[in-house]
């Protein structure tokens, strides 16, 4: 019989994970480049790779303190967006999703190549970097909590730490998306030639949200390899593509919608896993294998994303009324 | 031609305003924009070939020509929105040669678009405010400490309805611009355009699409521009509205001028005739002597009303 329980609590569990923050924070990232500015970024997976590296590389070769690796990985996707920025931001739109794609696989193919095995692990990736972070907790050693949510202290601190730069960066990008910068930002996306003509120096500010977005993902780059390793795998163009889905399904020019987003994703995707390999063990899907029954809850992921954009276009925190002008 | 506009009250024309014999690139008494052997081509084409033209300062100066004569692409080239391969050109007496668009917007030299481009979803006092120059807050740093721009966003904002209440939109302020008609956008583009305090104002084809209800205000509007010491270029193609409001108008065909002067004089030049010739020879060049009389009977009945 299907242990309904375990289903429930290992989706709830999902709700506070530092996942779930770490995409929380790369779809807000990406809320400021698409539902805002317009820019269309297709390298997001790059830019939190360049953070999961940076971090890593630093202290595991450099031996830096945590503060000097976090600062590593957001100076790297600085760099990166400048690169990214300076030759396609003139352009239009359309060449920057180009370049940002292949830009990301670089990325990722370079942290791959075995040319660069002792700093970067190679496929087998990194591992071994977390003691900087973990000296910094607080929290006295013991296990706290209740139900599903209990860890122990190093989890606590991690999700605490996760939560609280996702939280900060909300509440820093509500404040400058209602500032006159976020105004222009906004027209930018409708229509750059009629900001231009108005004055604003539209390539300065596309370059600005291009950073700005971007050290968002490299942060949440660095939240996604605290509770895990860091392997490149995980840096493909799909990661972006998940990220597009929360971005969609909160919300694109909204500031909760990444977060809200972010957590109900990752909730149906632990429920639909955690249903779908007991389904098949108790017998209740006879034509399905139970390694097909791992790749089922993403084409059922992609089902949801499509009812979404059919019947729901503006996501959940998006305004309606926005999207009736939409031709 | 159907819009006719009937003037609400008849136009203050300047004269004077150019040193000389009326001839294609004549030097004019205070010249705001001068440009100089500005040339564009296309391929093969030749858009633009301008050996010299002088804008008026304070005065209401209109770009006519048949289609294809290179009007737009002389705009675009002249707000920083297109490169020249040749020429230079100043504004005020600074050169703005291979200067950025949003450069020559901040000197004072603000434009709008043929198509309206109203930013859709942003409201209409968003459309607004986004015009205003040299605001603080715009600076990322500052954005996030709304005490460096507050003060500057309320004069911009009172500003704004100032502006929106003469252009009857004060009523629409909270309204996403895409739900605005056609002619509403028109308004709200010059409008926003104003919000920069331009000295001059550059329309590309103003009354396109506009309904003729509609017509009278924004000429009203265009009018009451030099009331207030802005200078204005347009681009238009009705000769009505362009011989009612304009004191100047330069004529392009294939690219070149090939004619200026007063509007009632320059319609009467060979020159024009032939550049329109060779493609409407049935269309009203604004000697239509039953649109003479209406305008005269117009005139006649707001002094019967002064009297």
């Amino acid at each position: 019989m299907i242990d309904w329980g375990a289903i429930f609590s290992n989706a709830a569990v999902e709700l506070i994970s530092p996942t779930t923050a770490a995409y929380a924070l790369a779809a807000l990232g990406l809320a400021v480049h698409f539902g805002y500015t317009g820019l269309l970024n297709f390298g997001q997976a790059g830019f939190m790779a360049l953070g999961a590296y940076g971090y890593a590389i630093s202290i595991l070769s450099f031996g830096f303190p945590v503060w000097g690796a976090v600062l590593v990985g957001i100076g790297a996707s600085v760099v990166f967006a400048l690169v990214l920025g300076i030759p396609t931001l003139r352009l239009r739109a359309d060449y920057l999703a180009i370049v940002t794609i292949a830009a990301a696989e670089i990325v990722r193919l370079l942290f791959t190549t075995n040319t660069f095995e002792p700093l970067t692990g190679s496929a087998n990736g990194l591992s071994g970097y977390k003691g900087g972070f973990a000296a910094l907790n607080p929290i006295p050693p013991g296990s706290y909590g209740f139900g599903p949510f209990e860890y122990n202290a190093y989890d606590w601190w991690l999700r605490i730490v996760a939560w609280t730069i996702v939280v900060l960066a909300c509440l820093f990008t509500w404040q400058i998306m209602r500032s006159p910068w976020g105004r222009v930002i906004k027209g930018i996306r409708e229509d750059e030639d009629a900001v231009r003509a108005l004055g604003k120096n539209v390539y300065s500010y596309k370059m600005q949200s291009l950073v700005l977005g971007g050290v968002f993902g490299t942060i949440a780059g660095m939240i996604f390899v605290l509770p895990r390793a860091v392997v490149p795998s995980n840096y493909q163009t799909s990661l972006t593509f998940f990220i597009y889905a929360i971005l969609l399904l909160g919300g694109a020019a909204t500031i909760l919608g990444p977060v809200i987003g972010s957590m109900i994703f990752w909730v149906l995707l632990s429920f639909f896993s955690g249903f779908i390999a007991r389904a098949v063990e108790a017998g209740w899907l006879p034509f399905m294998t139970s390694i097909q029954a791992g790749q089922l809850r993403f084409i059922l992921v992609g089902v949801a994303i499509m009812l979404i954009v059919i019947f729901r276009p503006q996501g959940i925190f998006g305004n309606k009324k926005e999207l009736a002008f939409v031709k | 031609m159907s819009s006719n506009p009937v003037p609400s009250s008849k136009p203050v024309k300047s004269i004077d305003l150019h040193i000389g014999e009326a001839e294609p690139g004549c030097k004019k008494r205070d010249p705001i924009l001068i440009a100089d052997g500005v040339s564009r081509t296309f391929g093969g084409l030749k858009a633009v070939d301008v050996d010299h033209v002088e804008i008026p300062r304070g005065a209401i100066t209109a770009l006519i020509g048949p289609n294809g004569a290179g009007k737009t692409t002389l705009f675009n080239l002249l707000t920083g929105f297109d490169k020249p391969d040749t020429g230079s050109w100043t504004f005020e007496g600074r050169s703005l040669s291979g200067m950025p668009a949003f450069k020559v917007a901040r000197m004072g030299q603000v434009r709008t678009f043929q198509l309206t481009k109203a930013l859709g979803l942003l409201t209409v006092m968003d459309n607004m405010l986004l015009g205003a120059k040299g605001q603080s807050g715009e600076n990322l740093f500052r954005a996030m400490l709304p005490f460096f721009w507050r003060k500057q966003e309320e004069d911009n904002k009172a500003r704004a309805i100032d502006i929106l209440t003469r252009f009857k939109l004060d009523t629409k302020k909270d309204d996403y611009a895409a739900s605005l008609s056609g002619g509403q956008r028109k308004l709200l583009e010059m409008a926003r355009a104003l919000m920069s305090e331009p000295t001059l104002v550059m329309l590309d084809e103003p009354m396109a699409g506009v309904n003729p209800a509609l017509t009278q205000s924004l000429l009203d509007h265009i009018l009451n521009l030099k009331t207030q010491g802005m200078s204005v270029l347009f681009v238009e193609h009705d000769m009505h509205m362009v011989r009612h409001i304009a004191d100047w108008v330069i004529v392009m065909a294939e690219g070149r001028v090939v004619a200026e002067g007063d509007p009632h004089e320059v319609m009467r030049n060979p020159a024009v005739i032939d550049a329109y010739l060779g493609q409407h020879h049935d269309e009203d060049l604004g000697a239509d002597p039953s649109a003479e009389k209406e305008h005269v009977v117009a005139i006649k009945e707001l002094l019967d009303d002064e009297l």
